[in-house]
């Protein structure tokens, strides 16, 4: 079996069966022509693999989805319009009205807002953890919850997860454990081999890397037994005859990939949040540099961070690599590799020196993205978690003060030059 | 389907996969047989077809494997009474025999143990004796995930160590086959390479078949070459064989229409 920089480049793209082409083509089409009426008819029955409708499947994001399948360790994937659409997806294939989650508090923004706020509307309501108080997952479970779901690093103050132990808790409850890799990817994390069932990504951020396609990826362990004791009853979507299929059973039809089975056939048919063979393709053309992007993105994170440290104007740095992170034991043993390059500081000023510092970077861009080539900026409180209360912004980590920053693959001499200048701006605004 | 064994405890049940069909008498049987530390969805894409072009399919779980309760057969001669056992249970008169690997010396020492059974018998991905060397045994002991991913380094034909997104989209073979074993309980994946290994009744087998035979050999496979099927073909009386390109031991998955196709062909015919 492959190694990780070689299946960053290679999984799931052999030269084209037709022209030869090396590189993966794009397959600009909706639909694909049937041998026969027969093939039409077992196509659409599942008694073959293979394409017929770009909503359900195409050339293009097969391979996109087998690549990043193999960089995960998981059984397969399914490509969708944005990481939101990944997490969406996963939910409603999982459950219905009268659920409920366990979910980490330190979420990105747009998913807290999804299971705070949309989700209640729809009948599944989630309760929210501290991520690293393990009494607090148990505590939390109720005989309606399906699923527990965290980010390998809690975005934006970086707090982990004890994976395995979680993972362990959730799996005693008869529900399998979620987890958002964005900021960490494959490089960093393979977070199947702890214990996690499900993983998906925005593709959007450090996996694409040159900030131009919204994408997301759900990829699958196929370790969760559907049909355990309990999951038996937890997931009838997945352990008993679906009407809208020919009463398919989907954990008797597939072992090990039911739940991405039921995604395809169910999510992805009825909700219909597709990725554009285009858009695969790029996020594609990142994934063969992963990892050589990431190494370069670890390293200038460290250079920065040494810098800030020995700042007289930069008060708490959230990075779990720094020995002062309460969660720095875990990151060793969870990130060997280096644990991201999105971060967040505590400015040891008032707001408006706060955006006098962003307001003079000329490198860092000031936007709400994260995992680009370029550095990049962002004030929290009044973005992308701007939506959060005092008290839900204070318990994920953040002030009214705080930076988040995203390290690019620029030279890390002119990022630290960027820095200081701005420190120094911010610093002579009156107090 | 969930049966009730007359040889097993009450509450052991055995289970086949029927492509979510009921039984109907006026139609063929096709019984599908998995190999080691496997179970029915190996045959996903080869099964539901049967099952829904006028044949009852029986893809069964072997004790201890999927779904269906063990104890755990130590022996192919055990496994092939255990079958025969499923299909009297199903109140099966005749079918066709599918086996892969194990489960195709199972569905061998069956055709020869009860021919009442069988009307055709299809070996895919065989070889008689099953060499099984000491080193994949130890591991398989000592060290479950060593073994399973020798299974899968010796499984996949080259190309499908690389991708196969025209055959099966979003799904990745080296990791679906990886995660099928490690859904095994501890134990099952040695019990099975050792009862392949200690199976020494397969010519003898071979050579008391009287219906027809089909050998279907992947070209690229490492775990049981085609050259070690030489022997059983030339015992068989009535057999054919079909040899996928580009394919290794796990045919029925990485080139699912072709084995489709070969199966079809020879069940019909």
């Amino acid at each position: 079996m492959f190694e990780l920089d070689t299946l960053s480049v290679h999984a799931g793209a052999r030269p084209d069966p037709t022209t030869g082409a090396r590189a993966t083509p794009i397959y600009q089409t909706t639909s694909f022509v049937f041998e026969d009426s027969d093939h039409a008819a077992a196509l659409f029955n599942m008694e073959r693999a293979g394409h017929v409708y770009s909503r359900l499947s195409n050339p293009t994001n097969a391979v996109l989805e087998e690549r990043i399948a193999a960089l995960e360790g998981g059984v397969g994937a399914i490509s969708v319009a944005s990481g939101q659409a990944a997490l969406h997806l996963a939910i409603v294939t999982l459950m219905g009205a009268g659920s409920h989650i366990v979910a980490s508090r330190a979420l990105y923004g747009g998913s807290h807002n999804l299971l705070d706020y949309t989700l209640p509307r729809f009948g599944i309501n989630t309760t929210f953890v501290d991520p690293g108080d393990l009494d607090a997952w148990r505590a939390a479970v109720r005989p309606e919850t399906r699923l527990f779901f965290g980010e390998t690093l809690g975005n934006p103050g970086n707090l982990l997860i004890d994976i395995e132990k979680v993972a362990e808790i959730a799996h005693t409850a008869g529900v399998p454990l979620m987890l958002d890799s964005t900021l960490t990817t494959p490089y960093l994390i393979r977070p199947f081999e702890h214990g996690a069932d499900i993983v998906f990504h925005s593709a959007t951020k450090f996996l694409q890397g040159h900030g131009v396609v919204i994408g997301g990826l759900l990829v699958d362990s196929g370790q969760f037994d559907w049909l355990g004791e309990l999951a038996r009853k937890n997931f009838p979507t997945l352990s008993e005859p679906y009407r809208g299929f020919h009463d398919m059973v989907f954990a008797e039809e597939s072992s090990t990939a039911a739940f991405l089975l039921r995604c395809r056939r169910e999510g992805l048919r009825d909700f219909g949040a597709c990725m554009a063979a285009a858009t695969a393709w790029q996020i594609l053309q990142g994934i063969e540099t992963l990892p050589v992007r990431m190494e370069r993105h670890i390293s200038n994170t460290r250079k920065v961070l040494d810098f800030l440290r020995s700042h007289a104007f930069v008060g708490a740095i959230h990075h779990p690599e720094l020995p002062e992170h309460r969660d720095h034991n875990l990151a060793k043993k969870y990130f060997p590799k280096g644990a991201s390059a999105v971060f967040a500081f505590d400015l040891k000023g008032t707001r408006a020196q706060g955006r006098a510092f962003i307001d003079n970077l000329r490198l860092f861009s000031h936007l709400a993205n994260v995992g680009d080539a370029r550095s990049l900026v962002i004030h929290p409180a009044s973005t992308t978690h701007s939506r959060m209360s005092a008290e839900a912004l204070l318990a994920a980590g953040i002030t009214e003060g705080t930076i988040r920053l995203s390290i690019g693959l620029e030279d890390a001499k002119d990022l630290i030059e960027d820095l200081t200048r701005a420190l120094k701006a911010a610093e002579r605004v009156q107090q | 389907m969930k049966f009730t064994l007359n040889n097993a405890s009450a509450d052991a049940r055995a289970y086949a996969y029927t492509g979510s069909r009921e039984f109907n008498a006026a139609h063929r049987t096709a019984v599908f047989i998995h190999g080691a530390a496997n179970d029915h969805s190996v045959w996903a894409l080869q099964s539901r077809y049967f099952a829904w072009h006028g044949w009852n399919v029986l893809a069964v779980d072997l004790p201890g494997h999927g779904q269906s309760d063990g104890p755990l057969c130590t022996s192919i001669d055990a496994l092939a009474d255990w079958v025969a056992a499923l299909l009297d249970a199903a109140q099966v008169e005749t079918a066709v025999l599918i086996g892969h690997s194990m489960g195709s010396l199972t569905a061998l020492e069956l055709t020869a143990r009860r021919p009442d059974l069988v009307s055709k018998l299809a070996l895919v991905g065989s070889a008689v004796p099953m060499a099984v060397g000491d080193v994949l045994l130890d591991a398989a002991l000592n060290d479950e995930e060593k073994a399973r991913r020798m299974i899968v380094d010796w499984s996949l034909a080259p190309n499908s160590h690389i991708g196969n997104n025209h055959k099966v989209p979003g799904t990745w073979l080296p990791g679906s086959s990886l995660a099928l074993m490690r859904r095994m309980a501890k134990g099952v994946l040695h019990n099975d390479l050792a009862a392949c290994k200690a199976y020494v009744n397969g010519l003898s087998a071979a050579a008391s078949v009287r219906c027809p035979a089909l050998v279907l050999m992947g070209e690229r496979d490492l775990m049981t070459a085609p050259k070690a099927a030489l022997g059983v073909i030339a015992a068989l009386q009535s057999v054919r064989t079909e040899t996928i390109s580009d394919a290794g031991h796990n045919m029925t998955l990485e080139a699912p229409d072709v084995t489709l196709a070969a199966l079809w062909r020879f069940a019909n015919e």
